[in-house]
Order: structure tokens, then C-alpha cells, then sequence
């Protein structure tokens, strides 16, 4: 087996609120390679954001460590590029390109004319060149999030790591913009790291599913998909997440919901 | 209980959707779009304001107590040709901005302290809800004790009434940037200064420019007041020592010419600086509607 790229290693997360301490993650472990699309799913509470957190150096891990081609992350960094759920995630001053460039010159990897062409090399991938001058409060919701993607892309990130992406778009644009991701990782295979809570998009969008179980979040399973919703037993693999996430008791549930 | 009743059926189909379509917009009539002008609403209401004046100061005849608007107008007219309310403006205008220039550099290092650090924060907290609503104007007899009659007490004034706004304002707003968009700030290894003035400033500019308004008018009406109580220090006073004088003088077309010009700076102030720059910015930005 190859070396893993991201390494997370018995990793407890703690965070404060006013009035307690909250143990986020107790002891998770897992590895990501090279060109996964590895996702976590779980509930709320599963602590699968403040693991992206910490994975991007936004939170320090109580215990355990978190390497990424094996040095310990300490800190933000541009080789771990975010994109976030919130809509708000560009600088609303600055146009499609401008928002992109600034990705690029801010943490210093290009300037002038070759941060613009990069810049624009990645917003023709995600089609929005006839946007590039636009400002982000005359686009779509989807078009928003298909900037943030271009950002992330364009900083060629050793690891891109997404914050529930899509769970701010209406269902129709959610999956016009799953495929969209998937016709954009065959084309440079980049590394992502894949926040949801939903399982139709987990199965679709991961190669590999960790599933989380909730307060504090443990690993629970790590699944295969092959992104048609099959096991190799030929149950889907839908129903065996929700079974091992919610127990038996859900399907009867679900019966009765109808 | 009553039968369920049966499901219409009706056969399925696809329509062609025309391609090209007629008038989708339709243009407004002339009489709609005049109306729609705020600024030619606004004129007109001003002329019947004045026309108002005029017919009862007409009625009053006591150029004395209440002067026409005709009589206003000519000896604003007066003023501004003889070049005394130009000069007057000009050196009331001169102490505001050494006043706001300073006032806004100590807001920057209070708010800086405020932003780096807790008990600067603290600081800057308990600092304005003591002093804000403390009228600038309460303060000039102690200023004058200190500074003097003379331009160094006006400015202190002014500092005051420009520094709390500004920099409650621009904490506020350093407060509100999302975390969203600091965490991507962070992202890129943005720290320090270029965090700050690349994603804090920028992103909180729409609270930093209504400090900056509300700085501004109070900052214009402590000065007139202050200019009223002592105008007058190197020979030539501003706008409320004319008006003042004036009043001394019983030339109330003149104190009514002053008044309507102090009221003409603060909507020139208003409407040409600071509508223009809201233009450029936050609401070509989307970040004020």
C-alpha cells in the first residue's frame, strides 16, 4: 500500500461554548490517498465539520495528530484549500476573477499575469467565464458555489476540503453540481475531502464513506462506493449506511412515515 | 362514507416553447418616470417649502423677527459676492477636517488595540458607553480652561465628537465579518495588517462608512455650536461666529443666511461625498441595499 496523503491519528477534538466544553470527535482515525473523493458522513453532532476544521488547521486536536504528507498540521494553509456551505465565502468586493486571483496573489503562490490566467483557466472549468467581471451578489446561489470551487481548484491544493458544499442549494442545482464535481475531479483527479449528511450524495460523490456516529463522533464504518448505490452483495448501499448509522429501527419508522 | 372519487385521466404532452418572444419590457410613460425620481420629488417638495415661506413671511412683515426668502436669498447672495461666507466657511471647514483627521487616527489605534487584544477591547467598550452620550459641546468649557480660546479647543471638541462614533462602528463591523470569510482570510495565510486590511476592512466597510457619517454630522453641528459660544480667536471666526454676529447686529437675513448655509455644506456633505463613495462601494458591492 502507498503512503497515505492525509493521515488523522486518534484524534479528539474539543471546542468551547459559553458554558461547556464539548468533545466534538473522541479517538477518530483515518486515512485519505491520493485522488480520493473520501467523504464523512454522519448526523449532527457526528463532528464531522470540526474534523474538516482541523484537518484545514482551523482547530487543534486535544489528543492524537493530524499529518498531511506526513508533517503534523499546525496551522491554515493554502495546501488545504476550504470551501464552505455559506454563500457568503466571497469577498463580495471583489469580481469572479478578482475573488479567484486574490486566492492566488494573497497567499503568494502567483501574481500578475499568470495568477489571471490560472484564474481563468479554472472559471472556464467550472463554466462561468462569460461571469468572470461580475460581482458575487448578482449571481445564483449555484453559480456562488461554483466560483468557490474554481478558488479552491485554481490554489491546486494538495487536498480540497469541502464544507457541505451544496447543502444550501435547492435539490435540482445540488445534483446538476454533484456531476459537475465528478466531471471535474476525472479530469485532473485532485484530492478531496467531503463533508455531508446526506446520504444520497455520500454514496454518489465518495469512493470511500467514512460514516460517523454521533456525541461525541467515532468511526462507525468505512465503506466502497462505486458512486451507482451498490454493494458487492448487491444490497444498495444506501440502506446498509442507514442501517448501520440508525439501526433497524429507522426502516420501521420509515415504513410508517410511508 | 363517500365514495372516493376517480383521478381525471388525460393524456401527457410537450409543448414547443417559442424561442423569440415579443415585449417582455414594456418602457415606463414619461409621467411614471419623472415620478419615479427621487431627486426631482425632492426639488419640487423644496420649492413649496420655500414658496410657503415667502408668502407667510410676506403676511408676518417683520423683516426684523422673520425675513422673506426672497430677503434670505439676497443676502446669502450678498455674503457669498462680498466673499465673507465663502471665507467664513472656508475657515470653519479647516478646523473640521484638522478635527475629524484627528479624530479618525485615534480611533484607528483604539480600535487596532480593541481588535488585537481583549482588554482592548474592554478599553474601547467601557471607554464609549462612558463617553458617547456625552454632548462634545459639555466639554468645551473645560477645553477652553485647558486649550484656550483658539482653534486647540475646537479641534479637542471635535475629536470627540468624531472619535466614539468611528470606532464603535468600526468595531462592530471588524465583529460582524462572517466567520466564513475569515476562515478563508486564513486560508490563503492571510495575518496580521494584510488580514486585517485585505478582509476586515473591506468586509466591514459598510459599518466603518456609517461611523464615518455619523462622525461627520456630529462632528459639523459641535463645531457650529462651539463657534457660537467663542467664534471669534485670529481676527476671523467661522460660520457660527458669523451667525452670531449677526444676530448681534440684528441683520437677521444674514443669521438666516447662515443657517441656510451651514444646512446647504452638511447636504453637500451628505449627498455628494458620501452618497458618492456609498456608489462605489458597498452598494455596487451588494452589502447595502
Amino acid at each position: 500500500m502507498p503512503e497515505p496523503l492525509l493521515d488523522v491519528r486518534g484524534v479528539t477534538l474539543q471546542y468551547k461554548t459559553k458554558e461547556h466544553l464539548v468533545t466534538a470527535t473522541y479517538r477518530v482515525s483515518f486515512q485519505v490517498f491520493r485522488s480520493d473523493r473520501f467523504v464523512m458522513l454522519g448526523p449532527s453532532g457526528c463532528g464531522k465539520s470540526s474534523l474538516l476544521k482541523a484537518v484545514g488547521g482551523y482547530l487543534d486536536p486535544v489528543e492524537g495528530d493530524i499529518r498531511l504528507a506526513n508533517e503534523v498540521i499546525r496551522k491554515p494553509g493554502p495546501d488545504r484549500v476550504m470551501v464552505f456551505q455559506e454563500f457568503d465565502q466571497l469577498l463580495p468586493w471583489k469580481t469572479v476573477k478578482e475573488n479567484v486571483m486574490f486566492a492566488l496573489t494573497a497567499s503568494r503562490r502567483l501574481s500578475g499575469k499568470s495568477a489571471e490566467e490560472r484564474a481563468m483557466h479554472y472559471i472556464e472549468k467550472v463554466n462561468l467565464a462569460s461571469f468572470a467581471n461580475s460581482l458575487p451578489h448578482t449571481l445564483s446561489g449555484g453559480m456562488k458555489q461554483r466560483v468557490a470551487i474554481a478558488r479552491g481548484m485554481a490554489m491546486e491544493p494538495a487536498i480540497l476540503l469541502m464544507d457541505e458544499p451544496f447543502a444550501a442549494l435547492d435539490s435540482l442545482t445540488r445534483g446538476k453540481m454533484q456531476e459537475e464535481l465528478l466531471q471535474l475531479w476525472e479530469g485532473t483527479r485532485f484530492t478531496v475531502l467531503f463533508v455531508t449528511h446526506s446520504i444520497p450524495e455520500a454514496v454518489r460523490i465518495g469512493n470511500r464513506i467514512l460514516l460517523l456516529s454521533p456525541h461525541p463522533g467515532q468511526v462507525k464504518a468505512e465503506l466502497n462506493s462505486t458512486g451507482r448505490d451498490e454493494t458487492p452483495s448487491g444490497a444498495r448501499l444506501s440502506l446498509r449506511i442507514e442501517e448501520l448509522l440508525f439501526g433497524k429501527a429507522v426502516e420501521t419508522e420509515g415504513a410508517r412515515h410511508g | 362514507m363517500a365514495e372516493k372519487t376517480a383521478q381525471v385521466e388525460r393524456p401527457e404532452f410537450v409543448a414547443q416553447v417559442q424561442k423569440s418572444y415579443g415585449v417582455i419590457e414594456k418602457p415606463l410613460t414619461p409621467w411614471e418616470r419623472i415620478y419615479n425620481n427621487g431627486a426631482i420629488r425632492k426639488t419640487a417638495l423644496l420649492i413649496a417649502v420655500a414658496a410657503a415661506w415667502e408668502l407667510y413671511a410676506r403676511r408676518v412683515d417683520n423683516p426684523l423677527l422673520f425675513p422673506t426668502f426672497s430677503a434670505m436669498a439676497s443676502a446669502l447672495w450678498r455674503a457669498i459676492a462680498s466673499g465673507v461666507i465663502p471665507q467664513r466657511t472656508w475657515s470653519s471647514i479647516r478646523v473640521l477636517l484638522q478635527g475629524y483627521a484627528a479624530g479618525l487616527l485615534i480611533a484607528v489605534a483604539l480600535t487596532a488595540l480593541a481588535t488585537a487584544t481583549r482588554v482592548g477591547t474592554d478599553l474601547l467598550e467601557t471607554l464609549s458607553s462612558m463617553f458617547n452620550p456625552l454632548p462634545s459641546i459639555a466639554l468645551l468649557p473645560l477645553a477652553v480652561l485647558w486649550f484656550g480660546l483658539g482653534n486647540g479647543s475646537l479641534i479637542f471638541v471635535l475629536i470627540h465628537a468624531v472619535l466614539w462614533s468611528v470606532a464603535l462602528n468600526t468595531h462592530a463591523g471588524f465583529r460582524s465579518v462572517s466567520e466564513s470569510l475569515r476562515m478563508v482570510g486564513r486560508n490563503y495565510g492571510l495575518t496580521g495588517v494584510r488580514y486585517v486590511a485585505l478582509i476586515l476592512i473591506p468586509a466591514a466597510f459598510p459599518h466603518i462608512l456609517s461611523g464615518l457619517k455619523i462622525g461627520w454630522a456630529f462632528a459639523w453641528r459641535t463645531l457650529i455650536a462651539a463657534e457660537l459660544v467663542f467664534g471669534v480667536s485670529q481676527g476671523s471666526g467661522g460660520l457660527g461666529w458669523y451667525i452670531f454676529e449677526n444676530k448681534n447686529l440684528l441683520e437677521t437675513a444674514n443669521v438666516f443666511a447662515g443657517l441656510f448655509t451651514v444646512i446647504l455644506i452638511g447636504l453637500a456633505v451628505e449627498n455628494l461625498i458620501f452618497r458618492n463613495i456609498e456608489q462605489r462601494t458597498v452598494r455596487k458591492w451588494g452589502m447595502q441595499t
